[in-house]
């Protein structure tokens, strides 16, 4: 009889990841279940599919080859139940599988608050393959759109519905769009890139209703201005929530998310939980418990394969940085900038006079130390901020160097000297620009290898 | 602005309809004058030949090209026939028949397009020009704000490799085949820019002035067309406008200018082993029968591909010529954009372009040391093989076939860069510096790609970026051209062109960037 293999629920990045990370150094058997697509593709990438930037296949990182040169094993089918004391996992076809280690990689779900109409056909939220395929399908039949929740998949299926020529009406609840993580003038500059894409953004405004016609379809949204919207589909973007439903009925410790140790363990020996479905008894400073974004996802796949291959490792995922893209703004981030600071923390801030183009610097008051940066039309550099803050230089050197952290494609137009203008204006300094350097550009790349 | 563009479209196709139809119109009328004219100066000394174009053709009047056609290449492989069976080798007429009857039918043209050469300018090229403009100018607002603007690249079916890219496909592989191979056919497309050829060199048009004023009016309007796709990006714009400029100036202009001053037709950019046959013996002898200038043009070849070459890969990658400089690079960046993302990534495609590249460059240099050896001893052929049957098939299956059928004509199934890829031996040469020599890489910025895949699919040369970049590794890839669009289009700023140290410039760590492993 073969050994039980490890077996991974989820091929999202973070269950791939330890697949491909624990095969690098063992040679144990690998047995990855998802129902949800054969093989591993990048969820980020949904989008570009339905704005016909890629096609599916375009989504998947490895060639289909892959998985069977690495014996990474798949099997599209969904588990029901875990009985983690006899090592064994149920599946929907009632076929038991025993497992030598367990990792839940089981994602996130989009968030629902019982609105009233909530399940009507139309309304959806954007997070697996198959919500793809079912806005694909309803795509021919909508003209009007209404999105409710600004986060960041609200505004990339706002996005994708616009590319189609959809009338879209974008509901936020807060004041500003994503103003619990921008600070207010970034937040400002969104709203108005939004609009300027056609985009009927509203504010402070929430979702009471979504009424239906006779066939059951979406037809109309109200909302709690009183106002009426007419529309086709509705779009649920207020957010995830970690994917842990089947398993609240096992014996694995959960809270919103599976609770784990700093070592990804769940209470359960022998089972583990990684990226969004994780929730972290003790994060770490400054770190939220759940993490849902794909380098955290990344991250945690990494560290648990070195455990499940012999070498126990926590998990310490480094400095924060996170991206996105908000329609043509590009949108970095190193570091923490809070969206409203408290405490010693302090920003500087730059806007371009027309452009779009925006960075922020939180720095901590007394001592001057640099806390973060958020960049918007910007490229820098992860490196060199990575650098930066496990030093803890100042934002003076930072300021000083910003040559060096700028990564824009050549040619583009360097904004340092406007921005080091307004920085010697608010801090009363004369900091000069050093010139470019590649020893020290490659000297922090070095460092991390 | 739909509308307009609509009606932009329609008159460009009118144009083409018109310029298509040109093929068939007009008639040919060859007199004795022209006729002894040919004989003169092509020393026709085969009687057999001359009687029957004297009496089958001469002063006759002929309603189509293929028809006059047939005639003349009958009769030459009639004639050819009998002389080498009686062994007259002097009465042979070695030329290719389609090119001689070319030259016949140039000057036999008569009728509604020789006497109205700039109205059919108008009403082709002017059309095509002026339709495709109206098309293309109204995407500064269709198509939004500043940014990526690839929506719906994947729903159309030109760029699709739906029924629309089928049919271009079509069209431009017939195009090519006409153009290399049966130019007598196409004779009519060349009068209608006489007009401009003899403004410049003073000498009627060629087939291929045609296809240089056609490939420089392609290039001029599909590089309006890239300045207002990629006006959100300044490398893009100073790439297309460096490309355009070459192609126009150094392809086109100073070539046509130096046969006005009775120099040999030269291209200062095209270097050696792209510009296969310039170390044949017809253009080393026309070459230093042109005296000075010839020397200089001599030296230049041979400095250009031992010394320019390189040392500019070294410092900027090849990207300073296949995508700044290069005439084949100029068409596929601005006619090919829209095909970009068809090339294949797949590791088995990767595999055979090495193959095939290596296999091209291999096969060129060969044949150059064929033709050096017989050039400087004199002897036809080199270890039993003919020095003129090997030009012979490298200028057929490459220069021609490849270069020209395959390179532009797959286009919309196989992606733009064909060529580039799979065979040019200049690019097997730069490639080579690039990859083991160079200060050139594409940097990957950390840890903060997302996998989505479109640095990979919008690669032009087939290289799956994003195999490197979700590792964190900096990319160093032989046949990467640098077009920049890999970085243009990552919605997370990861990629970066760039020129740098040599050190650990395939730096590749254990994990990206993030994790404190």
């Amino acid at each position: 009889m073969n050994a039980p293999p490890i077996i991974i629920i989820g091929n999202g990045i973070a269950g791939i990841t330890t697949a491909r990370h624990i095969r690098k150094k063992s040679n144990k058997p690998i047995l990855i279940i998802s129902k949800e697509s054969k093989y591993f593709f990048s969820r980020t990438a949904l989008m570009y599919v339905y704005m016909g930037h890629l096609k599916w296949e375009h989504t998947q990182p490895y060639e289909s080859h892959f998985w069977k040169k690495n014996k990474l094993n798949l099997l599209q089918e969904t588990v029901t139940n875990i009985d983690s004391e006899n090592k064994k996992i149920t599946l929907s076809n009632e076929s038991i599988l025993s497992y030598d280690s367990l990792v839940l990689a089981t994602g996130s779900i989009p968030n629902k608050f019982g609105w009233p109409g909530e399940n009507h056909k139309g309304v959806q939220g954007l997070y697996s393959k198959q919500d793809l395929e079912n806005l694909e399908s309803l795509s021919a039949s909508i003209q009007e759109a209404v999105i409710v929740g600004g986060g960041l998949i609200g505004i990339e299926l706002a996005e994708m519905l616009h590319s189609r020529g959809k009338k879209v009406t974008f509901l936020v609840r807060e004041k500003s769009f994503w103003n619990n993580v921008l600070p207010k003038q970034e937040s400002k500059i969104i709203n108005q890139h939004i609009l300027s894409h056609g985009i009927d953004l509203r504010l402070d405004t929430n979702l009471e209703e979504i009424i239906a016609d006779e066939n059951g379809r979406v037809k109309l949204v109200r909302t709690d201005k009183g106002d009426l919207i007419s529309c086709q589909f509705v779009g649920l973007t207020a957010g995830v929530k970690p994917n842990v439903e089947f398993i609240k009925q096992t014996n694995i410790a959960t809270n919103r998310g599976i609770l784990v140790n700093k070592y990804l363990e769940t209470n359960q020996p022998g089972v583990y939980a990684i990226g969004d479905c994780a929730e972290q008894k003790e994060p770490q400073p400054g770190r939220r418990s759940i993490e849902a974004v794909w380098y955290t996802g990344r991250m945690m796949g990494e560290t648990l394969a070195q455990t499940l291959t012999g070498t126990k490792t926590e998990y310490n995922p480094g400095n924060w940085f996170n991206s996105a893209k908000f329609f043509d703004i590009e949108y970095q981030t190193y570091g923490l900038v809070s969206a409203h600071p408290e405490d010693n923390e302090k920003h500087f801030h730059w806007k371009h006079s027309v452009k779009d183009h925006a960075i922020t610097i939180a720095y901590n008051k007394e001592t001057y130390e640099f806390l973060g940066i958020n960049t918007f039309g910007i490229r820098m550099r992860h490196e060199i901020f990575d650098q930066i803050l496990s030093d803890k230089r100042t934002v003076f050197q930072v300021a000083e160097h910003l040559k060096d952290c700028n990564f824009d494609p050549e040619f583009f137009n360097s904004y340092e000297e406007e921005i080091i203008t307004k920085f010697n204006l608010e801090f009363k300094t004369k900091i000069k620009l050093k010139r470019k350097s590649w020893s020290r550009i490659f000297n922090s790349k070095l460092m991390k290898s | 602005m739909k509308k307009l563009q609509q009606l932009g479209l329609g008159i460009f196709l009118i144009g083409l309809a018109l310029f298509c139809s040109l093929m068939f119109l007009g008639s040919y009328n060859l007199s004795n004058n022209q006729f002894q004219k040919i004989i003169e100066s092509k020393r026709i000394k085969s009687e057999i030949f001359t009687g029957k174009i004297k009496s089958k053709i001469v002063d006759k009047e002929f309603s189509s090209s293929f028809e006059i056609s047939e005639i003349i290449i009958n009769s030459l492989k009639e004639s050819n026939k009998i002389h080498k069976t009686n062994r007259e080798w002097n009465k042979v007429i070695y030329d290719k028949p389609h090119s001689f009857s070319y030259e016949i039918l140039k000057v036999a043209g008569t009728g509604i397009i020789k006497e109205n050469k700039v109205l059919f300018w108008l009403l082709t090229f002017g059309l095509g020009i002026f339709g495709s403009l109206l098309f293309i100018i109204p995407n500064i607002i269709t198509l939004g704000p500043p940014g990526i603007k690839n929506n719906g690249i994947y729903f159309n079916s030109a760029t699709n490799r739906g029924f629309l890219g089928w049919f271009v496909f079509i069209f431009l592989v017939v195009f090519y085949v006409l153009l290399y191979f049966y130019p007598d056919y196409i004779v009519n497309w060349t009068y209608i820019v006489d007009p401009i050829s003899e403004n410049l060199s003073g000498n009627p048009a060629s087939q291929w002035f045609l296809y240089g004023f056609l490939y420089c009016t392609v290039m001029t309007v599909m590089a309006i067309r890239m300045y207002i796709k990629y006006r959100n990006n300044k490398y893009q714009i100073l790439r297309t406008t460096s490309v355009w400029f070459f192609q126009i100036v150094f392809a086109f202009l100073i070539p046509e200018i130096l046969v006005r001053f009775e120099k040999p037709w030269y291209d200062f950019k095209n270097a050696f082993p792209l510009d296969y046959d310039f170390f044949f013996s017809w253009n080393l002898n026309s070459l230093i029968d042109s005296g000075g200038f010839g020397l200089f043009i001599l030296v230049w070849g041979i400095v250009l591909t031992l010394i320019i070459v390189p040392v500019m890969v070294y410092f900027f990658g090849k990207r300073w010529y296949c995508s700044w400089v290069c005439g084949c690079g100029g068409l596929a960046e601005t006619l090919g954009d829209p095909f970009r993302h068809l090339s294949n990534k797949s590791i088995g495609a990767w595999k055979l372009e090495r193959w095939l590249v290596h296999g091209v460059l291999v096969f060129s240099l060969l044949m150059t040391g064929f033709t050096l050896y017989s050039y400087f001893s004199g002897s036809q052929s080199v270890l039993g093989i003919k020095t003129q049957s090997i030009q012979n098939i490298y200028g057929f299956l490459i220069g021609s076939i490849f270069a020209g059928v395959i390179g532009t004509g797959f286009y919309p199934i196989f992606g733009n860069r064909v060529w580039c890829r799979f065979g040019c031996p200049l690019a097997a040469y730069l490639g080579l510096v690039q990859r083991f020599k160079s200060r050139f890489r594409i940097t990957t910025n950390g840890g903060q790609c997302i996998s989505c895949g479109n640095c990979s699919t919008y690669c032009e040369m087939g290289i799956d970026v994003r195999a490197y970049a979700q590792k964190g590794q900096d990319i160093v890839r032989s046949s990467c051209v640098g077009c920049g669009v890999c970085s243009a289009v990552c919605p997370r700023g990861v990629l970066k062109l760039e020129n740098g140290p040599l050190e650990n410039r395939t730096y590749a760590p254990e994990f990206p960037l993030g994790n404190s492993l």
